[in-house]
């Protein structure tokens, strides 16, 4: 029921919702929680397990019963969302949860008729037997009945984003503690983030009554946050949760950026924002979270803590019932039933454990009494007070609750602290220094009067402004409140019937006393065995009185007993938001070399990822249905006449120096200081472990200058090996690396007629016999300066070419024009592949980190003149034992004539179990040139097996063949072809 | 008789504005990494100045001016952009031609620093990093360099290969930031 | 998590690679035996407190560090640059 003339929203418009198909009138600064009641409206959801009918406990973040799920733009669903946070908006539809087929009437409600056999430990002692029935019986059902809100299995396509912010203080919560301590950092000229989930700063400043400087507290936190919104430097951001502290001042925060917005649907602002913050020093001001008190049926909607009350009545002026009454342990819940009167609101009794309680205004007291049940079902009708002299029942559809206050301590264990237990206030309190950098204040210190928490918020700015160096201004701090805390103890009411803990899961006072029966006595075995703390809500209620019940049951103290771990984040964040930035075309960076166009548009290849690479996969032409068909007519190109083929993404790394040819001598097995300037060599790369890193060729183009090639995938990794040699093995040597993977497009140009095509470009053409196999040098094309190297992976007579970036498209085109003039064309991954295995080249599906230059048979290229990194491994007893796996040629010889890369080998005749796994098949392809298929594996004994028949099959693919082992290189053995 | 034709890295993307911020491909000339030898830092240095008026930065600091700037690049390494590099330089330092390596754009307007801050893991705030400061980081999931030009107004290179994931990023952020107004 | 970059200066975890034990800088001479690269390679102390951890910057300046940390606090205690630290040593 809307009370006039309180609160903060603004009655002057109206807004229009809808809850479960019903609409109902709101007004801006309405969350759908005031709302609903304003409507009367108590009921809200059902809960996890018993689907007990559940009300609106609190007004803030941990709220564990008010979960609705809110439809969004394009019917995607928002499942779990508290009615307490979600602002409303003109058109908000929102959904019950966990009830069918309604709210009021939900069938799986017989589970609460069956509570006495579902209590802590049920689902563990029951299903256990079959144990095939869990997977495919128990846990499906369980699962159907229990839950919260279900996702709506759709892609989500809201965008949604991470930030980086960066400041001097960071101040967490803007209450009268986190204000003060911005509103001090900011006037001494500091770089502040004021961070607050709620939508409106000032914390309970805008929740209760108290004058502050002579002013309604709201409207002082309104005129603060005013004050500061104008200073350049400090950024308010409200709807914002610090999520968790990280290491060296990082912490992450969610931004609720639209959820208050009816947004068009290609609205392109994220609708969370994931921030990274960074403070040189923080003040965590998170504030305190009033707790319930446990008693039987303490869960009917209705029953609500008592700050809430004042906060619906003072900041939403909505009265949460007609009759209400208030069961508290401590003066500050006294406030709420003044507040309440004043307010024309009709107070019942006051009920207080206490027996000194005194009454603060003119209501019934009933002190030294406890509320020991509830009655009514869907809705709060009557409460069960126990006095010394019996009980009565009071007449009520509203009971406010206080057990107290917890402190906001969440933040301060978030790199392994843990709380300390203050008895003065019964609760845990921060231990001091457990987040480096950060300071305490307020409510989530233990501090709960107003001008206390003032002056925490002005000492701990003005101590982080002198670590950073600069001058706390003075400040005339604020008259306000200052009532003394008074509070004693109460968890739990004796009583029979279930007493609920944790609203969200379930979980009631029994279930805690069962787990320390069975002897789940740590509290974190308690925490498991009972799902205690364990929802959406972390407990942020119920922990402390749970563990109360359990330090009660088992004979301990509460300090002895201890608290669960507290771990980021503080409330949850949708992974969307987390993995923000990287879905789609964000998930990666695309590189795409400078054919990328004409390969793509014009030619129509398909591409394939390498690293982070495209790559044509093959350039099919019409008439061709397969790939196989484009791959071989590929192949064929460059056997007969000239192929054309992109290689810019292999790595090229520059190295120049007086002590160039020492790194490369010292990096790969075998010798570059004797290369001559001109010409290019293959070299091996080993770990410092002996196995294979990376190959590649490396040519000298000056006495000091060398550009070396990579793999492109190893490209990365080898030029962050050559820094770590040049600057942590060896940084006395005078050498330069600097990787010009990008500076040029660089193109194979391979095949009979490779010479032909090039002298068509060239403006010096070669002679025949000038550039010889592994020469290199300084050529031009049409004028353009560019390099040209003789080397070969197909095995033929071939050059790389290498332009300035800027012309590889233009290059491109032309080059694979003048190789079709020729009778060739441009070819792909596929057909490079191929060539390669024809020749038995090695890629890294051969080289895959566990293999030996003695692997391959190039046991010879680690030149004994000299020490490189990994030759002293390389020599191990187990690297070069004569039955390793070693590298071979493999060929079908039997009825099935197809090889598939990843099958294993085994002797003709085995069993294909791992066991008798002779080796594995690393490549393979189909070659035309030969008329069959060709692969490269590794198989015991090497080249000791070839001519022997052996059995290749592979399980994932069902392919079982017979193979012959044999040389790796198919073809032209002697290497004629690439000399001629 | 055929040529070779040049093409930028971002040829095909014109300029473009969302909102306050405008994204566009910037040609700063010839690229050269110059990397001294040791003991060589003062001597090129010094013939840098000479012969292309800027010193050698300091990390994280570019120096000249628009047309002829030196931007540090890394551990022991400048980017010379604008002139092409004085030969003499190759006696003092190793010297390589980077100039179809990098995609560079300039980012300006009003908005720039937040929707940097969507991108960029480092403090970019005027006070902090300011007109001539100059880093070598993250641009999304990128290894980049930025650099300061002006108040509003920065230079952002990632390799060539990666021009068009740029452009993806930096829109995706522009748009949102946008919409946010 | 940030590390201070004795070149580039504080800077978020994302900008650095992780190798491992600082054990690396100090290679054993060839023929140091068996024993000796197998310390090298393989055998860490895995203690809980400080570590002499090698970084790479390579999503910054490219420098390789030597980043003194306590594995139990994630205090870092020291960023130094691997060339200062092995010449130090030479």
């Amino acid at each position: 029921m809307r009370l006039s003339g309180k609160g903060l929203i603004d009655r002057s418009q109206n807004l229009s919702f809808q809850f479960d198909g019903h609409t109902y009138r709101a007004h801006p600064g309405d969350t759908l929680a005031s709302a609903l009641l304003a409507n009367d409206i108590h009921l809200v959801g059902r809960s996890f397990k018993y689907h007990r009918p559940r009300g609106i406990l609190t007004a803030g973040s941990e709220e564990p019963n008010a979960l609705v799920s809110v439809v969004r733009r394009r019917g995607a669903i928002d499942p779990n969302v508290r009615a307490t946070v979600q602002e409303v908006y003109d058109g908000l539809t929102a959904r019950s949860q966990n009830a069918w087929p309604s709210l009021s009437f939900d069938a799986m409600a017989i589970n609460d008729l069956a509570a006495p056999f579902l209590g802590a430990g049920f689902y563990y002692k029951t299903f256990m037997w079959p144990r095939a029935f869990w997977e495919k019986l128990y846990e499906p059902v369980i699962r159907r009945a229990a839950g919260l809100g279900a996702l709506s299995g759709e892609r989500d396509e809201d965008p949604y984003e991470k930030a980086y912010a960066f400041c001097d203080l960071l101040v967490i919560g803007s209450g009268p503690a986190g204000l003060m301590a911005a509103l001090t950092a900011a006037e001494a000229g500091a770089d502040v983030i004021l961070a607050d989930e709620d939508h409106v700063m000032g914390g309970r400043l805008n929740a209760e009554t108290h004058e502050v400087a002579g002013q309604a507290s709201a409207d002082w936190a309104a005129d603060t946050i005013a004050r500061l919104s104008k200073m350049d430097n400090v950024r308010l951001m409200p709807r914002t949760t610090v999520t968790g502290a990280y290491d060296q001042g990082t912490f992450g925060a969610l931004e609720r950026v639209t959820h208050h917005q009816n947004v068009p649907v290609d609205h392109a602002c994220a609708r969370e924002t994931f921030w990274r913050i960074v403070a040189k020093r923080s003040v965590l001001a998170a504030g305190s979270i009033e707790r319930p008190i446990a008693f039987q049926n303490n869960d009917r909607p209705g029953i609500m803590m008592a700050s809430a009350v004042r906060t619906y009545l003072n900041r939403y002026g909505v009265a949460p019932g007609g009759a209400i009454t208030l069961f508290a342990n401590n003066d500050d819940a006294h406030r709420t039933a003044v507040d309440l009167q004043d307010a024309g609101a009709d107070v019942v009794a006051v009920i207080d454990s206490r027996t000194d309680a005194k009454a603060q205004g003119d209501y019934r007291l009933i002190h030294g009494a406890q509320v020991c049940g509830a009655s009514g079902r869907k809705a709060l009708e009557a409460i069960t007070v126990r006095t010394p002299k019996g009980e009565m029942a009071i007449k009520t559809d509203c009971l406010a609750v206080s057990g107290g206050w917890n402190p906001s301590v969440h933040l301060t264990c978030h790199m392994n602290g843990r709380p300390t237990w203050n008895s003065a206030i019964a609760s845990f309190v921060p231990t001091p220094g457990a987040i480096p950098g950060m300071a305490t204040v307020g409510a989530c210190n233990g501090t709960f009067s107003t001008a206390a928490c003032f002056a925490e918020g002005y000492a701990a700015a003005k101590d982080a402004l002198k670590e950073l160096g600069l001058t706390a201004p003075d400040m005339v701090l604020p008259d306000a409140e200052d009532s003394a805390t008074r509070v004693s103890a109460l968890w739990a009411v004796e009583g029979k019937g279930r007493a609920w803990l944790d609203f969200q899961n379930d979980v009631t006072v029994k279930d805690v006393k069962q787990a320390a029966r069975e002897n789940f006595r740590s509290v974190e075995h308690m925490k498991r065995y009972t799902t205690q703390g364990m929802a959406t809500d972390q407990g942020k209620s119920s922990n402390v009185a749970a563990l109360a019940v359990l330090a009660d049951a088992t004979g301990r103290g509460i300090p002895e007993t201890g608290t669960t771990t507290f771990r980021p984040p503080y409330s949850p964040v949708a992974l969307a938001a987390l993995g923000a930035g990287a879905k789609g075309k964000g998930f990666a960076p695309e590189r795409k070399t400078t054919s990328h166009a004409a390969s793509t548009q014009d030619m129509d290849a398909p591409m394939i990822e390498a690293g982070l690479w495209y790559r044509p996969s093959y350039f099919p032409k019409s008439g061709e249905r397969t790939w196989r068909q484009s791959c071989d007519r590929e192949v064929g190109y460059v056997r007969e006449a000239v192929g054309v083929c992109d290689v810019s993404t292999l790595g090229k790394i520059d190295i120049q120096g007086p002590d160039a040819s020492k790194l490369l001598d010292f990096v790969y097995t075998n010798m570059f200081s004797t290369l001559k300037v001109g010409r290019v060599r293959y070299g091996l790369m080993l770990r410092e472990d002996g196995n294979i890193m990376d190959d590649g060729t490396t040519a000298r183009l000056g006495e000091t200058h060398y550009v070396m090639t990579t793999t492109t995938a190893a490209a990365g990794p080898v030029m962050r090996h050559l820094e770590f040699v040049t600057q942590a093995l060896h940084p006395e040597w005078d050498v330069r690396i600097m990787s010009v993977t990008e500076q040029w497009a660089q193109f194979a140009v391979a095949g009979p007629q490779s010479r032909a095509l090039l002298n068509d470009l060239l403006d010096a053409p070669l002679a025949e016999g000038a550039f010889p196999f592994i020469a290199c040098g300084p050529v031009q094309v049409h004028g353009i300066p560019a390099r040209l190297f003789r080397i070969s992976f197909s095995g033929e007579h071939a050059y790389e070419l290498a332009v300035p970036s800027r012309y590889g498209d233009s290059l491109f085109r032309l080059l694979v024009a003048r190789a079709e003039a020729l009778g060739g064309g441009a070819y792909g991954m596929e057909a490079l592949n191929v060539l390669r295995i024809e020749k038995g080249f090695i890629t890294h599906s051969e080289i895959d980190g566990r293999v030996t230059a003695f692997d391959l048979g190039m046991e010879r290229m680690i030149s004994a003149k000299k020490d490189c990194i990994g030759k002293t491994m390389a020599a191990r007893p187990g690297l070069v034992e004569r039955d390793r796996q070693r590298f071979v040629g493999i060929k079908p010889v039997g009825e099935v004539k197809q090889l598939t890369a990843g099958a294993h080998i085994f002797l003709d005749g085995a069993f294909a179990t791992a066991e008798n796994s002779k080796g594995y098949i690393t490549s393979v392809g189909y070659s035309p040139t030969l008329g069959h298929y060709v692969g490269l594996g590794f198989v015991e004994g090497g080249a000791s097996r070839e001519g022997e028949v052996m059995k290749m099959v592979d399980h994932l693919r069902g392919v079982e063949a017979q193979v012959e082992i044999c040389d790796p290189v198919f073809f032209d053995p002697d290497g004629e072809k690439v000399r001629g | 008789m055929a040529r070779l034709i040049a093409k930028s890295p971002l040829a095909g993307h014109g300029a473009k504005t969302v909102g306050s911020v405008t994204v566009e491909e910037v040609d700063l000339g010839a690229l050269t990494s110059v990397a001294p030898f040791k003991g060589q830092d003062k001597a090129c240095s010094d013939l840098m100045k000479a012969a292309h008026g800027m010193a050698l930065p300091a990390p994280n600091r570019a120096t000249g001016k628009e047309g002829a700037r030196a931007i540090w690049f890394g551990r022991g390494m400048a980017l010379l952009c604008g002139p092409e590099p004085d030969a003499k330089l190759a006696s003092y330092a190793a010297v390589t031609d980077q100039s179809d390596a990098w995609t560079v754009v300039s980012v300006s307007g009003a908005d720039t620093v937040e929707v940097l801050a969507r991108m960029i893991p480092i403090d970019l705030r005027a006070a902090t990093f300011k007109r001539g400061h100059t880093a070598r980081t993250m641009i999304q999931h990128m290894t980049g360099s930025i650099t300061r030009v002006g108040p509003d107004r920065f230079l952002i290179m990632v390799f060539r290969s990666m021009a068009d994931t740029l452009m993806h990023d930096l829109e995706t952020a522009m748009e949102s930031i946008a919409a946010r107004r | 998590m940030r590390l201070r970059c004795p070149i580039c200066g504080s800077r978020d975890r994302r900008e650095f690679y992780y190798q491992g034990a600082a054990v690396m800088l100090d290679r054993p001479a060839p023929d140091a035996g068996e024993a000796a690269w197998d310390d090298y390679l393989h055998l860490r102390e895995n203690s809980a407190g400080d570590v002499d951890e090698l970084w790479s910057h390579d999503g910054g300046c490219g420098a390789w560090l030597v980043v003194t940390r306590n594995v139990s606090t994630h205090e870092i205690k020291a960023v130094r640059l691997a060339s200062d630290v092995k010449e130090a040593s030479a």
